[in-house]
């Protein structure tokens, strides 16, 4: 293996292709860090409105899972991309074609945020559902009402349950920001083709991709290991009892 | 909403449309069924005990998970035509074709998936089973073939179902590569006609209809599988 | 006026009828042991008590409100109910003082100095004072359910429900709950306890309920149900239950 390549003078942009790994690099981190932001939001909210027995609060975000969930997330970046600007009123539709910045960028963070909100919503509701009833019956014992419920026993207990998958969805939407590259983000694997396609160095360039993408996931491994030991609940071992 | 779009496009390309299907569906089905086996082997090399099996099944599967699923399909495009060239040691060999190449991708890097699941569902088996299989007197591959694999399969099928509802919505991705599936067809058509909203919109629905009648079935064997509590 | 009044409460699950016409009640400074078999539906009849299951027919009153009604505030309710549960159900993630804080703050409005101080008394009176900043998870079963019960005490409750709070314990547990509880009664606690424990009926119940299959089959003072006129399927259980 022969890595000088990346020291040479890139094709385009004035820069070397070690230079377009770093760009690359970048943008994997931008949208799946933006991407993350909403999913984590929409799906906490999305995850928590279907353990509720409110059938017009749990309905509508049931919907929302089985209708995002159920359709490639290739298919979501198209739709953000080519069909959203067709479908919203003719001026915002006008904008987002000539004049919003990065376009593609925003499309993949929104396709990327969404779609993985349905997920990050059902890995949020098992969790709150998989603390026992009985729990739930305490605190209302007390005379505490459901939203104090919420705030004080399900959510701290549930969030922390739920830290490892969604560590795993993190990662997920860490791999899947490389979808991104169908609509045009110059992302991490985008790069590495395009510098495969320049220099024919294609298996160096794979190499070093597919390193970086298992150097961050172990980082994030590794950190969310020590925010588990962090928070973990003392003497409390797994959900059931 | 929908004026001055033009919906005839959908079914003047219908039987396009139906061959880039008959497309994913035979993508899907044999990088599932490949998947599975390869899966089953490396879960019980990494359940073997011996580490010269279970380290390396361990960095294939932990790799594979940690890489993203075009730049496995981009890895194997490139990694295939070389690896038939280097076995038939003919520089000028012809590829194995396209669907081929995109079936080894998505075999390969399913399996890493489906080994994780078996691995669980092997480990759930107890291990009484094995010990009473050992006692009667099967040796290593009769105790796995007759006694584990079966109790854990039966325990898996609803997961590695929901991971093939997942496969089938990958295959998507084969579009990087140019190949025209459902997706490559639809997107093709597109842009053909200039019809982006119509045909996006339309496998939006095929996939939603497809993969929402898959998951409601798994749910539904779930449901037959696990005792209500 | 009884602290706790059913009259004719029914309830199904489906089609399933759970509690069959329940009539009964509990007049403050009572103490009710309700027994009978699993499936009995005993423990479904004191979670109506505050309101945690829902019936369909039928009326209760509990200090003087109707739990059934819409216009009951049934938190407020809830917060002069005391309930003990058979699997202490403690907040696992909140040191022993938070769990029995929490209530008395976001409840009562109490200050979290005035929680401390009563929470500090009350864990110093079932003697876990030492405990105080531990997790749940870290305490003995016996001890978990001592936490259980000095935090429904938190809330100077008017009354306690108990629901099989000792069945969930290792044998050689059970007596330092039960000697809590006992203390408890000979206080002037009113107390709705379901239990197998015939030791704790015989020493302080005023009276006993049998339940099967929904009914209450039997509603006696304690002298009589211990006594020998009881119908077979009382004897049948008492016999069973006594016998191990």
């Amino acid at each position: 293996m022969d890595f000088s390549f990346l020291s040479e003078p890139a094709f385009s942009g004035g820069g070397t292709y070690f230079d377009w790994v770093l760009t690359g690099i970048k943008w994997t981190m931008l949208v799946s860090l933006c991407a993350w932001v909403i999913a984590f939001t929409v799906g906490s909210v999305l995850g928590i409105l279907r353990t509720t027995n409110v059938i017009w609060l749990r309905g509508p975000a049931t919907a929302y899972v089985e209708l995002f969930r159920n359709i490639p997330l290739l298919v979501h970046m198209f739709i953000w991309y080519f069909v959203m600007p067709e479908m919203v009123p003719k001026a915002l539709g006008t904008w987002m074609k000539t004049g919003m910045p990065m376009p593609e960028f925003w499309s993949a963070v929104f396709a990327l945020g969404f779609y993985t909100a349905s997920r990050v919503a059902e890995q949020v509701r098992s969790g709150i559902q998989s603390i026992p009833r009985g729990q739930t019956n305490a605190a209302l014992a007390t005379g505490l009402t459901m939203p104090q419920v919420y705030r004080h026993v399900l959510l701290p207990m549930g969030y922390r349950i739920v830290v490892p998958p969604l560590t795993s969805e993190f990662l997920t939407i860490f791999k899947n920001s490389s979808v991104a590259l169908t609509i045009g983000v110059l992302e991490l694997t985008a790069q590495a083709r395009t510098i495969s396609e320049y220099t024919f160095r294609t298996f160096e360039i794979f190499t070093l991709a597919t390193v970086v993408y298992v150097v961050i996931t172990l980082a994030v491994v590794v950190l969310m290991q020590y925010v588990e030991t962090r928070i973990r609940v003392p003497g409390y071992i797994g959900t059931g009892r | 909403m929908f004026t001055g779009f033009d919906f005839d496009v959908i079914q003047r390309s219908l039987p396009y449309l139906w061959q880039g299907m008959q497309f994913t569906l035979g993508l899907t089905l044999l990088a599932m069924a490949s998947g599975i086996v390869l899966g089953t082997l490396l879960a019980l090399m990494r359940l073997s005990g011996i580490k010269a099996m279970s380290v390396p099944a361990a960095g294939y599967v932990n790799l594979l998970r940690s890489t993203p699923a075009i730049l496995v399909i981009f890895w194997f495009y490139f990694l295939v035509p070389i690896a038939i060239k280097h076995i038939s040691g003919d520089s000028y060999a012809q590829g194995i074709g396209p669907f081929h190449s995109a079936l080894i991708a998505f075999t390969m890097f399913e399996a890493a998936y489906y080994c994780e699941i078996i691995r669980a569902g092997i480990q759930s088996v107890p291990a009484g089973q094995v010990n009473a299989a050992y006692a009667l007197g099967l040796n290593y591959w009769q105790a796995t073939l007759q006694i584990v694999l079966p109790q854990a399969f039966r325990n898996m099928v609803p997961i590695l179902l929901t991971q093939s509802i997942i496969l089938f919505q990958d295959t998507s991705l084969v579009y990087v590569v140019g190949l025209t599936d459902f997706m490559g067809a639809a997107s093709k058509v597109a842009q053909r006609d200039g019809r982006l909203v119509e045909m996006y919109l339309f496998a939006a629905l095929v996939y939603f209809i497809l993969c929402f009648i898959g998951s409601y079935f798994v749910k539904r064997l779930q449901q037959r599988i696990t005792p209500p509590r | 006026m009884a602290m706790i009044e059913f009259k004719n409460v029914s309830k199904w699950y489906g089609k399933f009828q759970v509690l069959k016409d329940c009539t009964t009640n509990v007049e403050k400074g009572e103490v009710i042991v309700v027994c009978g078999p699993s499936g009995s539906g005993k423990s479904t009849l004191i979670k109506c008590v505050n309101g945690l299951e829902p019936f369909q027919q039928g009326e209760l009153m509990v200090n003087g409100q109707s739990v059934g009604s819409k216009e009951t505030n049934l938190p407020k309710l809830r917060a002069k109910i005391g309930m003990v549960f058979q699997n202490f159900e403690l907040f696992p993630h909140m040191s022993v003082i938070a769990n029995l804080n929490l209530a008395q703050v976001k409840v009562l409005g109490r200050s979290e100095a005035e929680a401390t101080e009563k929470s500090r008394a009350l864990l110093t009176r079932v003697g876990l004072i030492d405990h105080a900043p531990k997790f749940p998870g870290q305490l003995s079963g016996g001890q978990q359910q001592r936490v259980a019960i000095a935090r429904a005490l938190a809330m100077d409750p008017i009354a306690m429900l108990f629901d099989e709070p000792t069945s969930a314990l290792d044998p050689e547990m059970i007596n330092e709950v039960l000697d809590v509880m006992v203390e408890l009664a000979q206080e002037g606690m009113t107390m709705m306890v379901v239990t197998h424990e015939m030791g704790f009926a015989r020493k302080v119940a005023n009276r006993v309920i049998f339940m099967d299959r929904g009914e209450i089959v039997d509603d006696a003072s304690k002298d009589d149900f211990f006594g020998t006129t009881r119908s077979e399927r009382v004897q049948l259980f008492l016999s069973k239950i006594l016998h191990h």
